[in-house]
């Protein structure tokens, strides 16, 4: 187990070391940062102070440790427009994505894993056939279009909800059933097939032929197996979630740090935008982690393969 | 004297149906196949015979003419079917020239994703080593960065357009692909008849392009659709936040986007467009499921 994890730290700090690679080269993309930090209306003269005071006429080795130095202690610079240090702001605003990435996965989670278990125990039945249809429908359901027609019912129509905002509970009810509807598909389709799998199994055969209960044999014996692959699912769609809560949050304006990432892309405030971004792949990489050991730990065969 | 007649049955009911027909006859018995396969027909066909179907150009706006509903509302006429949009252009013109949008950047970035991503996913799985070990790093690299957010950074960058699009889309979503490749090639190639073409003395790229290929080519097909359909989400969502297919371009996306500031009194501007992109993404998400039972029942989930 030692072993395993002592890989997979190796491996999740290698990821991460790539990316911030990645993100810091996505200064360079336009040609010269310079220009690009100076917007479109700045003079020759502009660009060049800019140049001098970033540190952009140093080689571009030295600009990335300098700039992963900083990050690493949680240092990105100022935000171009709100001129105040990124990390001040992306911490103001983590909480709202990081309750609405909970409560999305759990709306989530609730709505499909007892679907998926009722599916799997009726194949071909009326439930497993609603399900099916759910999960079809969901797939190919853009979720922002899903986020206007809801807000459109809910919000006009029938005015139960607010519209946009972030300042009560209230303001979460609707993001969180479109982005937590999101990632209902997978979760249901992962239930039921590993449902279907562990029910055949030998073991629970043989449960049942002791005379247990059904609700024993079902929870006790089948749930505990069939969900440790919804596990490693549920940090993957979290991350997905993330990258999801940049549309569904700019959709509600839930101010949030998705909403704070599209706002930024559109202000060409580069700082702001590369931090969140090394933010939300480095919770992913965290997420997935943590899964691969609870996963480990769960299922021994993963630790000795 | 007859054959038929003696009572022994014809040569056709002993030696059955041939294999073709036996896929035909699935594939054509699939609910979900038949469906899609139409549904994604009539969009292809609404692309292609555009100029022929749509009633006026998509790009001229009638500006007395602004905001007119569809013709089942009140006040809804058959000159524009399904009304017009915010500065005068008519909806249903739009919406058909909308569907070459979507096709194009699905195609096109579900073909540079799918080439990337084979290359890297069968390479893996049939040198394995360092091959696969480096493979299977940049896949982990790849799935820890958001692809909303970074084609949203990318674009904003070097600007959007339909090629800019395309482009980024083809380069990011290359990850399924390598996944299920690498899977399926590692299968396949402890097969014996790969030994024998390796016994033979068939040169790798020979064996990888006329033993392996074919033989993972099932699955490639349903990840391709799944990529198609991820990319044209992608595309639309892009668009809608500005940072995709760029106006007066009629993409589905920009649509629902400029149909936005109107959703108080014509929500039928963004349903419109949504339910057209609802059902594109429905057809090929049928099709794909239904690709995978027919040649891969067992992986049903």
């Amino acid at each position: 187990m030692l072993v395993y994890a002592a890989k997979r730290v190796v491996l999740a700090i290698l990821v991460a070391l790539t990316i911030s690679m990645l993100v810091f080269s996505l200064l360079y993309l336009s040609g010269d940062p310079a220009t690009a930090l100076a917007g479109e209306s700045a003079t020759g003269d502009d660009i060049e102070k800019l140049r001098a005071a970033y540190g952009f006429d140093r080689p571009v080795w030295v600009q990335y440790l300098s700039w992963l130095g900083k990050a690493a202690q949680g240092e990105f610079g100022n935000s171009l427009y709100f001129r105040m240090p990124v990390s001040e702001l992306i911490l103001d605003r983590l909480p709202t994505t990081m309750t609405l990435g909970v409560t999305a996965m759990t709306f989530a989670v609730t709505l499909s894993i007892p679907l998926g278990v009722l599916a799997a125990m009726y194949p071909n039945s009326l439930i497993d056939r609603t399900a099916l249809f759910l999960a079809v429908v969901g797939q190919a359901m853009p979720s922002f279009w899903l986020a206007l027609m809801l807000i459109v019912l809910f919000a006009f129509t029938w005015p139960v909800l607010p519209a946009s905002g972030s300042d009560s509970w209230r303001h979460f009810v609707l993001p969180t059933v479109v982005l937590g509807y999101y990632a209902t598909p997978a979760f249901m389709r992962l239930t039921r097939t590993g449902m279907l799998d562990v029910l055949s199994s030998d073991y629970i055969r043989t449960a049942r032929a002791k005379g247990l209960r059904p609700a024993s044999v079902l929870f006790k014996h089948a749930l505990r197996n069939a969900i440790i692959p919804v596990v490693s699912l549920a940090a993957v769609q979290f991350g997905f979630m993330l990258g999801g809560s940049v549309i569904i949050e700019t959709v509600f304006a839930l101010h949030g740090a998705g909403f704070l990432a599209w706002e930024s892309i559109s202000r060409s405030d580069f700082p702001t935008v590369q931090a969140i971004l090394l933010v939300f792949s480095l919770l992913y990489i965290v997420l997935t982690f943590v899964a691969d050991l609870l996963n480990a730990w769960l299922d021994p065969r993963i630790r000795v393969g | 004297m007859s054959v038929v007649s003696n009572g022994l049955p014809s040569a056709q009911e002993i030696v059955g149906p041939t294999p073709g027909q036996r896929l035909r006859r699935r594939i054509f018995g699939h609910r979900g196949i038949v469906l899609g396969g139409l549904i994604l027909s009539v969009i292809v066909l609404m692309a292609v015979l555009a100029p022929l179907l749509a009633p006026y150009d998509p790009y001229a706006q009638i500006l007395t003419a602004r905001i007119k509903p569809p013709v089942w509302y009140p006040g809804g006429t058959w000159e524009h079917v399904l009304g017009t949009d915010q500065v005068g252009r008519d909806y249903l013109s739009r919406l058909i020239y909308g569907a070459q949008i979507s096709l194009l950047i699905g195609l096109f970035a579900a073909a540079l994703s799918g080439v990337i991503g084979t290359a890297m996913g069968v390479a893996a799985g049939y040198f394995g080593g360092r091959v696969d070990l480096v493979v299977t790093f940049l896949i982990t690299c790849r799935l820890s960065l958001p692809v909303i957010l970074v084609s949203l950074a990318v674009v904003a960058v070097i600007g959007g357009s339909l090629e800019v699009v395309i482009l980024v889309l083809g380069l990011l979503l290359w990850d399924r692909y390598a996944v299920v490749m690498r899977a399926s090639t590692l299968q396949v190639r402890s097969l014996d008849f790969v030994a024998a073409a390796q016994a033979v003395g068939c040169s790798t790229w020979r064996i990888l392009v006329s033993e392996i290929l074919p033989n993972v080519m099932n699955q490639l097909i349903v990840v391709a659709t799944l990529e198609f359909a991820h990319a044209v989400l992608l595309e639309a969502a892009l668009s809608f936040l500005g940072l995709g297919v760029q106006p007066p371009l009629p993409s589905w996306g920009l649509m629902i986007a400029e149909g936005r500031n109107y959703i108080l009194f014509d929500a039928w501007l963004i349903a419109i467009p949504g339910i057209a992109l609802f059902t594109l993404l429905l057809a090929v998400n049928l099709l794909g499921d239904g690709v995978r039972d027919v040649t891969a029942p067992e992986n049903r989930g």
